[in-house]
């Protein structure tokens, strides 16, 4: 359905700069300025990257204010922790299966309560 | 879980500085034979795969550069679902090292590179940490991503909401 947006939420955290911004967004709203102060880099080169995140809906900049801080969308993140979460529970369900075979390898039996679902 | 479960459960991690998703898991069982369910082709289809899906065995050569391969498919359901994956054995060091590679036949441009240690613990008991080291964010998202379902669905419905949001 959306495929363009999470390619653009995956694209900008592909970059290793647009990964230490957010992290540093992590932890507090920052201006473009502030952002750009540790690193060897243009304001346009980091407001360009600021951009980026923007772009993809992980960043947003207050509208009104003059300060314009960065504030970071933690939403977005969420939806990557549910995906991470997601996946160990399928790994998990993977690795049950595998405890039940592991057990009637060894002449074990299983409990009927801790059977896997089967397919 | 259960309370019978001494084993902790499996832990996932997803690293920010390189696009792996590594993951760990104890077994209750000895070193050898969580090797043996890890390589065995009779083994493997028993455990693999989501719990509604058949994993049928297409090749397993379980040596190294052997060539292995296996289809994925659900019948029934809300929809049915069928998906191929192939790769090499890179190293088959019984019992403590696998490698391989991975690839979804829909994405043959796409392939990342197994790592499964399988550790002797005390009480005949086992841990195996896989790493699966991908070549870009995007595909080690992709990855995570993958096989979502619902999840997927409700994570699509929340960005949507968000950028509505924003826009």
């Amino acid at each position: 359905m959306d495929d363009d947006r999470l390619d653009r939420v995956f694209g900008a955290l592909a970059d290793p700069t647009r990964r230490d911004l957010v992290a540093r967004l992590a932890a507090a709203d920052a201006t473009v300025g502030e952002l750009a102060a540790p690193y060897d880099m243009s304001l346009q080169a980091v407001s360009k990257h600021v951009k980026v995140l923007e772009d993809a809906g992980l960043v947003t900049r207050s509208r009104d204010a003059q300060r314009r801080p960065v504030h970071l969308e933690a939403e977005v993140f969420d939806l990557m922790e549910k995906w991470i979460e997601r996946y160990r529970h399928l790994a998990e369900a993977r690795h049950q299966r595998l405890d039940a075979l592991l057990d009637r390898l060894q002449g074990r039996d299983t409990p009927p309560n801790e059977l896997p679902k089967e397919a | 879980m259960t309370m019978t479960t001494t084993a902790p459960e499996t832990t996932i991690t997803a690293s920010d500085e390189v696009p792996t998703i590594s993951i760990s898991r104890e077994f209750d069982a000895p070193r050898e034979l969580v090797f043996r369910a890890w390589t065995d082709p009779e083994l493997v289809p028993q455990w693999l795969g989501p719990d509604d899906i058949a994993t049928e065995i297409v090749r397993w050569e379980c040596r190294r550069g052997g060539e292995w391969a296996y289809i994925n498919t659900r019948i029934g359901g809300e929809q049915d679902f069928e998906a191929g994956f192939y790769g090499s054995f890179h190293e088959v060091r019984e019992p403590e090292l696998l490698v391989q590679t991975f690839t979804w036949e829909g994405w043959p441009d796409g392939v990342s590179l197994e790592r499964m240690v399988f550790e002797e613990l005390p009480g005949g008991r086992c841990r195996v940490s896989a790493t699966s080291l991908f070549d870009s964010f995007e595909a080690r998202d992709g990855m995570l991503s993958s096989g979502m379902d619902k999840g997927v669905t409700e994570g699509y419905a929340k960005l949507d909401r968000l950028l509505q949001r924003l826009g």
